[in-house]
């Protein structure tokens, strides 16, 4: 049965419980003769919210763990039953194999492309998924029905329900910001695992200090060990030139465009300003990657070629601007915040001893924003190396070690995505060594993040 | 201390201050100049995409005068809607186009000559021929879509002054438009089937109608699971949460989460739903699912701040009539909150419309004709579909790519108006 025909049952069966146990707290309280609704310790609501609770909960737990599993044990039951020559397959074949027969299946391909033991094992899939289906059914109806049986059996006059049902909401509520925790712990799981597999296969100093990153060439596993060719270092260097460049083009935009607009500009102009810069940062990033690789890349190509310049035509300055652009108004209004923060008492002191504005600005307000602004560029980088599709469509893919932002590099983030998409097999090193990146590329945002949001909270409390 | 001293002092100051000001002057250009920077760089962008984008709205038509011949259909008059859906409408096209321009000779001219008109036109004529099988055997003035090349030369993108070898429109080619533009027999329409279609391998038959069903998909599912997670975790952590370390754990990990680079929660995404859980690839369901995950810290973060601003003596008076802490915060507190909790979910999901790095890793880079139909579907969403036109060669995909920005922005400007609308709204309370 589908999963959407089993949830409206259950919403319908919740919903009966909820009737069901509002009727019984009634029956109850008239049991108790004249006056008995008075009785009650909760209003009959609340006896029919906890039986909805109980029917729907736990019956929705089972639920989701059972289309979340599903497929999994389906997967292992079905390969069971294959020919053993075929489960000895390596891993990866045996996937394509299984995927083969689920898409034969599921009618999305014909039949003469498989084998006999495939239709027989498609047969059996599909065997398999009807029964769980059915079972999915049953067993949640059943679940719900019995929770929503025992709560209603439960209610009597003295039952505190509101408070029940209360501590059921608050439970839901913990546990929906326990999630974020759960994501965290997701990430780092996922990743690292993956990791740790990759660095089974390559070793881990090959990996951080290798200066030969071409993984194109690692098809088979004894070739990449022996050619190395699984080095981090250039990756790292083309982030840093591309992120620089981006630095160069915003920091100075932002910071200024910020002391303009909160210790110069009028109040009105001010009002008009800062949502239309605003806007850079609501562009999507794909849109700025078409622009860089589209506009800017070859701008810069025809103007470096005017210049007597050999400029690539995936140049790490184009990439470069076109994220600088994009975060301008994050270290603007990063920035704002930080020089609204320092007190007026500092300008006016300076004000007061017949300092102009700029003086006041760069020997006062300034020095004392440092380490927030520091704070503030810190976040910014983190931005700019994870940042993904500008690079993937503008900056190059052969990486190479070089600070020069004419030629093409290549960023981790980049690496990332050409190792995994449409990249079916998932126990090569190829792709492992994503997971590798993304590890990298997680720690390293994390320590920026967590270094600059600790500058910022300091300096903060200096003046409050 | 003499008067002399001073008197010298102040003749040091003065002596100074034309400078003083000069550079005062100086620095508040600098700071105008990077004000304008900004600006300009937001105007040049707006301005190349809309002007290469804007000419993908309008097709251009040639009208051929079309000699539904049945021998050269294969079909008999009178035959069965089936069969006529058979016929070979492709040789009809060509056959008309060989009339109106005997002087084409030979294959490499014949096939100039026949890329003047897309492919589409086929199913064009096959539609036309089924609604009204009384055309048969008569000969009929019929407007057909034309190819991208040949449209960009009728839109006036490719001219004469560009080298032949560096176009795909040939000079021949150039000379049969010229004609058939004289004869009136071109025509430039709104471009109907840009938002009709799903992808294509041809530039002209291209649309996004696919993406935008696959986009809207992918937001339903993140905000089915992304608002009320978010709201609850904001409620339970502004209003229950015991100052501990749990909850500073909470606090911390919320925090973090929103700097955590987009991409990586494609590699969670990957590891995690695809190939643990063996959902789906490609399905707006998992991509729905890692936008949520996406989405919630910006959503947490928001509402606690919407919650906060909720004045204490609304709590306050709820509590003192005797209500319990949740029918306080349920009845009273998130009703007024709502404004600026649905502010912050519209941004939330605005950002989620506009992210594409994390559906690359799941598989949502896939080749889709067909508009899917739920959220287990293969799907691809607008910016992902923006992605793969942009990496295509033929010009004609360019302004695609354009226009799909350009409808993608316009979501994103009445998504974010209306959270502004909302947040003035919940200013003026």
């Amino acid at each position: 049965m589908q999963t959407s025909t089993v949830f409206l049952v259950l919403i319908a069966l919740t919903f009966v419980s909820f009737i069901a146990g509002r009727k019984r707290s009634h029956k109850v309280a008239m049991a108790m003769g004249e006056g008995g609704m008075s009785l009650l310790h909760s209003l009959p609501k609340h006896y029919g919210y906890m039986a909805g609770l109980w029917a729907a909960l736990p019956a929705l737990l089972l639920l989701v763990l059972w289309v979340g599993f599903e497929p999994r044990v389906i997967h292992k039951l079905v390969v069971e039953e294959l020919p053993v020559a075929v489960q000895q397959l390596p891993h990866s074949e045996l996937g394509l194999y299984y995927n083969q027969i689920v898409s034969y299946a599921s009618g999305s391909s014909d039949a003469d492309l498989l084998d006999q033991a495939q239709v027989s094992a498609a047969d059996h899939y599909l065997e398999l998924k009807s029964t769980s289906g059915v079972m999915k059914a049953l067993l949640v109806a059943l679940v719900a029905v019995i929770g929503g049986v025992l709560a209603v059996q439960r209610v009597t006059p003295a039952l505190r329900a509101r408070n029940h049902v209360e501590s059921i909401c608050k439970w839901i509520l913990f546990a929906c910001s326990f999630i974020a925790v759960l994501i965290t712990l997701g990430i780092v799981l996922s990743v690292l695992f993956e990791a740790l597999r990759f660095f089974q296969t390559i070793p881990l100093t090959d990996f951080l200090f290798g200066l030969q990153w071409s993984p194109q060439m690692a098809i088979r596993i004894d070739q990449v060990a022996a050619s190395g060719s699984f080095g981090f270092v250039p990756l790292l260097v083309g982030t840093l030139l591309i992120s620089m460049v981006a630095m160069v083009i915003a920091v100075p935009v932002g910071l200024m465009s910020a002391i303009y607009l909160s210790e110069y500009a009028s109040r009105r102009f001010r009002a008009v300003t800062k949502p239309v810069l605003e806007i850079l940062a609501g562009v999507p990033t794909v849109v700025y990657g078409f622009f860089a690789a589209l506009t800017v890349a070859p701008f810069i190509r025809n103007l470096g070629e005017s210049l007597g310049l050999t400029v690539a035509s995936e140049s790490a300055l184009a990439a470069g601007i076109v994220m600088g652009i994009m975060i301008i108004p994050f270290v603007m209004s990063l920035s704002d915040d930080i020089i609204n923060a320092v007190p007026d008492t500092m300008r006016e002191a300076s004000l007061g001893m017949g300092a102009t504005m700029n003086e006041t600005i760069r020997k006062v307000l300034i020095p004392a924003a440092l380490p927030g602004i520091v704070g503030g560029i810190l976040l910014a980088v983190s931005r700019a190396i994870g940042e993904t599709m500008i690079v993937v469509m503008a900056a190059g893919l052969s990486a190479k070690l070089t600070a020069n932002p004419l030629e093409a590099v290549t960023t981790i983030t980049v690496q990332i995505v050409t190792l995994l998409v449409g990249d079916q097999e998932f126990d090569s090193p190829k792709t492992l060594a994503a997971f590798a990146l993304g590890l990298v590329l997680f720690f390293v945002t994390l320590l920026l993040n967590v270094v600059a949001l600790y500058v910022v909270r300091k300096y903060r409390e200096q003046y409050e | 201390m003499s008067n002399q001293d001073s008197y010298k002092n102040t003749e040091v100051i003065q002596a100074s201050l034309k400078k003083r000001y000069a550079r005062e002057k100086r620095f508040q250009w600098y700071g105008r100049l990077a004000v304008l920077t900004g600006f300009a760089f937001l105007f040049i962008l707006l301005f190349d995409i809309v002007s290469k984008g804007y000419p993908a709205f309008t097709q251009q038509y040639i009208q051929l005068s079309v000699d539904f011949d049945a021998d050269r259909l294969g079909v008999e008059p009178g035959a069965s809607s089936e069969a006529l859906y058979q016929a070979d409408y492709l040789g009809v096209v060509k056959a008309s186009l060989r009339q109106m321009f005997p002087e084409a000779s030979g294959r490499q001219e014949k096939r100039q000559l026949y890329r003047l008109i897309s492919i589409g036109a086929e199913y064009q004529l096959r539609d036309y021929v089924i609604d009204n099988p009384q055309v048969i055997g008569k000969t009929q003035d019929i407007w057909l879509m034309a190819h991208s090349e040949a449209g960009a030369y009728l839109k006036g993108q490719v001219t004469r002054e560009i080298p032949e070898t560096d176009r795909r429109v040939k000079d021949t080619q150039m000379q049969w438009l010229d004609s058939l533009a004289q004869q009136g027999r071109t025509e430039s329409r709104f471009n109907t089937l840009f938002f009709s279609t799903g992808d294509s391998r041809e530039p002209e038959l291209a649309g996004i109608k696919a993406a935008l069903y696959g986009s809207f998909f992918t937001l339903l599912v993140t905000f089915l699971l992304a608002f009320p997670i978010g709201v609850f975790a904001a409620v339970y952590l502004e209003e229950f949460a015991p100052r501990n370390r749990l909850t500073d754990l909470i606090e911390i990990n919320i925090n973090n989460l929103a700097a955590v680079p987009s991409i990586v929660f494609g590699l969670l995404g990957l590891a995690v739903f695809i190939n643990f859980f063996e959902l789906p690839r490609s399905a707006p369901l998992v991509g729905g699912i890692v936008l949520s995950l996406m989405t919630l810290p910006t959503i947490i973060i928001t509402s606690r701040a919407a919650i906060q601003s909720v004045s204490p003596s609304i709590r306050q008076a709820a509590l003192g009539v005797g209500a319990s802490p949740l029918q306080t915060v349920f009845h009273h507190v998130l009703p007024v909150a709502m404004p600026g909790i649905l502010t912050g979910s519209i941004i939330g999901m605005a950002q989620a419309l506009g992210e594409s790095a994390p559906l690359l890793m799941i598989g949502m880079v896939a080749f889709i004709m067909d508009v899917p139909g739920g959220v287990t579907d293969p799907a691809t969403v607008l910016p992902v579909q923006i992605f793969l036109w942009a990496d295509s060669p033929e010009r004609g995909f360019m302004e695609k790519t354009s226009a799909a920005i350009m409808v993608l922005m316009g979501f994103l400007i009445v998504m974010n108006a209306l959270a502004i609308y909302l947040r003035k709204r919940f200013e003026l309370k």
